[in-house]
């Protein structure tokens, strides 16, 4: 075993020195800030369109004197209730002559981008609009219109704020919005590493150093040491993509208040760092199989679209299951490997107890030893050919990923 | 104590038997060829004795161990293949080729130097391998596979790649291990190389072991050739040349009886044959090859592979 680590260390040094001393290196760091950067040029982008896009409106086409109450009972309510709480309104149509007009033709108006027009009475209003949109603004519209009938009887009491910081009501709905951030976070950086592991195995096939890597170390090691390499080199990015943030966040005074996850802040942090490493670790030596099996690149490249995608499943399966606490889905997600982790960051961040992590982590460690085996095994296998080895007997066939056999 | 055994060695690759029941002794401190044809299995005999693949069937020890892969540190192996860090420097190349077997970097790097300058290289030490020449490249990866000094180094077709002088460098340091009491095997399909500097060898076609000895002993498998000149074409000394005798004008050609030389000389004396010339041929490798291995394998053989020099 000791031997396996102090070899597996001096594959792990050689990549790391490599990889961080390579222009592609620079790349790596700088990549999350990529869609950083393009979903606040988007958010921007949306704001500016959803700002400059007409607002809808309400018409008003009652007799004027309505009309009038219910446009100043809107400018009283709006200012306890919020502006953004009510549809803004406008008086349409000459109000001498109400009923003149269908409230349909004011409807056709494109200009006035009117979402519903209402007529009738303070009493007895009558909204017109389609379905959705009269679902939407009746409700307003007819406390608007109470209020305006009577303002007195309705006189709003100005209420003292007694700010706590959680309540049990809130508490899980709150805490799954951690438990979202803390899986999106690992997921994605899962799914960037073990990538990379994969390139660097092929690479390695690619230009035969593999052979004497297999003939001087165990290949247990050569797989282990390629993972410590990229966990080494995914710190550094942690490192400095959390420095890089975090004065982002500072100089924008925008850090966000996620609520408290069930474990605390400093052993969720803990776990969410753990459960990271263990994803990438399994999905890593997932990969390393699948490069150990793959005779070239194109056959990497083809099988490993799949597996992301079963990975992004796998992710979508355990953000489903944090709404199932203590479900069998739940259960299932969190014992099956792969979605273990993401499911386990949930549990971290909706409950309190420890020794489930402990648990899982022990499986999860067992796991991914089990796949290096299995990369291990087929490795040896798959890969060391040479010569007419595997050529001769089956003249004209060709196994895919060495398992089946094709014809040409 | 032999630094290699294998007993029953065999590697199928769907259903093809690449290494098919090898037999073989490598003994401590020779220099053992591999010959063999491209294709006859040298290869994949040589990684599943190494460790790198497991064999189907049959056992094998490593300098005593049957888990190969544990005796790494004694071992040294250039793969037929050659693959280097493109990026990495000449010295640091080596000394992470000797860290891999357990030498400390450090180490590495300075006894890495050291072989550099021995072979008229320490020039390139600092330069990056994408820097250097195929033949360079080679020398340096060579370098690697013995700078941790170990006690068997194991060379997969080392000629193939090289021009002459480079050869001529390759068997001096082969020569040099071996001094030192290394074991050192190495295949090749040029038998050349494998006359110049094998005591022992073991000849390889289709997978199985069609021989495994001394170089004198595969020799010894072909009687001597004798080829004679005389002044006559007839005599009662004829008589005593023997039944395979090949007659091309004043010259005979024929087998060394089992008798010897001696009763011959004196029946072509006394018979007055006016011997002109009289010369005994002990058979060549590449004959003794042909003998073992069948005429369709020894044509394979010799052939130099693109480009290679002979």
């Amino acid at each position: 075993m000791k031997e396996i680590f102090r070899a597996a260390m001096v594959i792990a040094r050689r990549d790391f020195t490599a990889i961080i001393y390579s222009k592609a290196f620079i790349f790596f760091l700088l990549g999350p800030f990529f869609p950083v950067l393009v979903g606040i040029a988007a958010g921007n982008l949306g704001g500016q369109i959803a700002r400059e896009a007409a607002q809808p409106v309400v018409g008003l086409a009652m007799v004027q004197s309505d009309s009038e109450r219910l446009l100043k009972a809107r400018e009283t309510l709006a200012l306890n209730m919020g502006e953004s709480y009510f549809t803004q309104m406008k008086i349409v149509g000459d109000p001498a002559r109400v009923g003149a007009k269908n409230p349909q033709d004011y409807l056709k108006k494109k200009e006035d981008n009117l979402s519903v027009v209402v007529t009738g009475s303070l009493e007895d209003p009558i909204v017109t609009g389609t379905k959705r949109a009269v679902e939407r603004e009746s409700a307003g519209i007819e406390l608007l219109a109470a209020y305006a009938q009577n303002p007195s009887a309705m006189k709003l009491p100005e209420a003292k704020a007694d700010f706590v910081a959680e309540t049990a009501n809130n508490d899980k709905q709150l805490r799954t919005v951690t438990a979202q951030g803390g899986q999106i976070l690992v997921f994605f950086l899962t799914m960037l590493l073990a990538g990379m592991v994969l390139s660097n195995l092929v690479e390695e096939k690619s230009n035969k150093i593999i052979e004497i890597l297999a003939a001087s170390i165990p290949m247990e090691s050569v797989f282990l040491g390629k993972l410590f390499a990229m966990l080494g080199m995914a710190l550094l990015g942690i490192f400095v993509w959390t420095a890089v943030g975090g004065i982002g966040l500072q100089v924008a005074q925008g850090i966000p208040n996620f609520p408290t996850p069930a474990v605390g802040w400093p052993i969720f942090i803990t776990l969410c760092f753990t459960y990271f490493i263990m994803a990438y670790l399994m999905l890593g030596a997932l990969f390393l199989g699948i490069g150990a099996m793959a005779a070239t690149v194109r056959e990497v490249q083809t099988i490993s679209m799949p597996v992301t995608m079963a990975q992004l499943i796998n992710f979508f399966f355990a953000s489903y299951a944090l709404t199932k606490t203590g479900q069998p889905v739940e259960q299932f997600a969190a014992i099956f490997p792969f979605s273990s982790p993401f499911a386990m960051i949930g549990r971290a961040a909706l409950e309190p107890n420890l020794w489930h992590h402990a648990v899982a982590i022990v499986g999860q460690i067992l796991f991914a030893i089990l796949l290096l085996r299995l990369g291990v095994v087929l490795f040896k296998r798959n890969v060391m050919k040479s010569g007419n080895a595997g050529r001769i007997k089956d003249a004209g066939k060709r196994k895919l990923f060495g398992l089946i056999t094709v014809r040409g | 104590m032999y630094a290699i055994e294998a007993q029953g060695l065999v590697k199928q690759f769907d259903g093809f038997r690449a290494v098919d029941g090898v037999n073989l002794k490598v003994p401590m401190g020779s220099i053992f060829g591999v010959l063999g044809p491209n294709g006859a299995g040298k290869t994949t005999m040589l990684r599943t004795l190494l460790g790198i693949i497991d064999p189907d069937e049959g056992v094998r020890t490593l300098l005593g161990s049957d888990r190969p892969i544990t005796q790494s540190r004694n071992v040294g192996y250039l793969p037929e293949e050659r693959g280097l860090y493109q990026s990495m420097r000449a010295v640091d190349t080596i000394a992470f080729m000797g860290a891999l077997r357990g030498l400390s970097l450090k180490e590495g790097k300075e006894k890495g130097r050291a072989l550099l300058e021995e072979a008229g290289l320490g020039y390139a030490a600092d330069r990056q391998i994408r820097q250097l020449s195929k033949g360079m490249a080679q020398t340096v990866q060579l370098m690697g596979t013995i700078v941790h000094d170990p006690k068997l180094i194991v060379l997969d077709e080392p000629f193939s790649g090289l021009d002459a002088l480079n050869q001529a460098k390759l068997e001096k340091m082969i020569r040099a291990q071996a001094a030192k009491g290394v074991t050192v095997i190495f295949s090749t399909h040029v038998i050349a190389h494998a006359e110049r500097l094998c005591e022992r060898i073991a000849i390889i076609a289709k997978g199985k072991i069609s021989f495994d000895g001394l170089v004198s002993e595969a020799r010894d498998r072909l009687r001597p050739q004798v080829h004679l000149e005389t002044e006559t074409l007839d005599g009662v000394w004829r008589k005593a040349l023997p039944a395979d005798t090949r007659a091309e004008g004043n010259w005979w050609h024929f087998t060394l009886p089992e008798s010897g030389v001696e009763p011959l000389l004196t029946a072509l004396v006394e018979g007055k044959a006016g011997i002109k010339s009289l010369s005994i041929e002990r058979p060549g490798l590449h004959d003794a090859f042909v003998a073992i291995a069948g005429e369709s394998v020894a044509a394979e053989m010799d052939e130099p592979v693109a480009g290679e020099t002979l």
